[in-house]
């Protein structure tokens, strides 16, 4: 028989527990938690896109899909260009046939379902290309929703996953507001850009900043001052996407449009 | 304690061990929190050098440079000079051991990348020469007239 005080006595306990947090349970060494703070590699890399320079060629995107195995012939694709058409009266049509892989080979604006929005020469006001690729979030939402630690953030700020630990529910796919993700046809587990991970890491060129010919794609190291990348960062007028989703995206856009989404 | 309360609790005492048995052996030894803290860390730690441990395939004109340099000097004087070899010749992976040769993209399409007209005042892509492709030498490869590496047809 229990007596009402004990009752009392163990229901205050109860609830002192629940409301120690799951960490406060790890012992922390003081050296540890300091390691944490530090970053010995001291590297940050970002990826600067000119759209100005950009001509919508999508050689970028054909260099991506070989250099990442992503198949061929598969809607799917790590990075892309989109077009954008913005005619007098005001309208504003957007594609991206095939991600551009095969670039822009039409004046016609695809519309989708089979449908095609022709433009004539007069009628447009400003027209222009934008490349896509993973934002490499410095607040990354994918990371945050993942429900096993398959994806996650490397020192050097690149998000990465793992094909051996992905379970594949998608979350991360809904999560990302630049719908960077999407599921390998072949491995079944999600994925996206990762800047390259195996060629910035031997200090080469992404393989899309290579295949471009008029430097509309760089990347840089946003850790060290004399990067000419991370100057243009910090002395340039440079934009962002989506901003107010508060991910810290570090893909910056130099002559980006409010039509851009 | 009397045996109702007692058996069940053994019951869930041998459940959470083995639970804990099973994640022993299923979850790796180098899966851990890294450097990024909780909300991000989460990941096993190998998986940084698998990603590192992918094959590059594109070797970019360095590489092309020891074997072609006489197509390579070619293409420098020309406006093509931007242009990477690899763009039109594919990836080099390991040539010359494999692929020994590269399939060459002669088609039409990949010279329309950049040189369909497309009449975009705002956008570099208005300023690039084009062709209408199906006024100029319909069905041609255009490389029957343009030399790729020195495109200027009163040059040659």
């Amino acid at each position: 028989m229990i007596t009402r005080r004990d009752f009392l006595k163990y229901t205050l306990k109860g609830a002192a527990g629940l409301a120690v947090p799951v960490a406060a349970l790890e012992i922390a060494a003081p050296g540890k938690l300091f390691a944490g703070k530090y970053d010995p590699s001291g590297v940050r890399w970002v990826f600067l896109v000119d759209t100005l320079k950009c001509v919508g060629c999508g050689l970028c995107v054909k260099a991506c899909k070989l250099e990442n195995e992503i198949p061929y012939d598969a809607n799917v694709t790590r990075t892309w260009v989109e077009r954008y058409v913005l005619t007098k009266d005001g309208r504003v049509s957007a594609d991206t046939p095939k991600g551009a892989r095969d670039g822009f080979l039409t004046e016609k604006v695809e519309l989708g379902q089979g449908k095609y929005r022709d433009i004539k020469k007069e009628e447009i006001e400003k027209a222009f290309f934008v490349p896509k690729l993973c934002n490499q979030c410095q607040n990354p939402p994918c990371v945050q929703v993942c429900p096993v630690g398959a994806t996650y953030q490397t020192p050097d700020g690149v998000v990465l996953i793992d094909r051996k630990w992905c379970i594949g529910c998608g979350y991360c796919i809904m999560a990302c507001p630049y719908g960077v993700r999407f599921f390998h046809p072949v491995y079944h587990v999600a994925e996206k850009c990762n800047f390259c991970y195996h060629r910035i890491t031997k200090g080469m060129n992404t393989a899309c900043v290579d295949a471009c010919p008029f430097g509309a794609r760089k990347i840089g190291n946003m850790k060290d001052p004399n990067d000419p990348v991370a100057k243009i960062i910090a002395s340039e007028r440079v934009g962002v996407l989506k901003e107010e989703y508060g991910t810290k995206p570090q893909v910056y856009y130099i002559g980006l449009s409010k039509e851009v989404r | 304690m009397s045996n109702h309360v007692l058996r069940p609790l053994f019951v869930v005492a041998v459940l959470v061990f083995l639970g804990l048995l099973a994640r022993h052996f299923i979850v790796p030894k180098d899966f851990g929190i890294g450097r990024t803290g909780y909300m991000y860390g989460w990941h096993r730690k190998s998986n940084v050098e698998d990603w590192k441990a992918v094959k590059v395939k594109y070797r970019t004109a360095e590489y092309c440079k020891d074997c072609h340099s006489d197509k390579i000097d070619l293409i420098m004087t020309s406006p093509h000079a931007i242009i990477n070899c690899e763009n039109c010749h594919g990836p080099a992976v390991d040539h010359p051991d494999d692929p020994p040769k590269l399939p060459i993209d002669r088609s039409r399409e990949l010279c329309l990348r950049c040189h369909f007209p497309l009449p975009y005042p705002t956008s570099g892509r208005g300023k690039i020469r084009g062709i209408n492709p199906e006024l100029h030498n319909p069905g041609q490869a255009c490389s029957t007239c343009h030399n790729p590496h020195k495109p200027e047809l009163s040059i040659q």
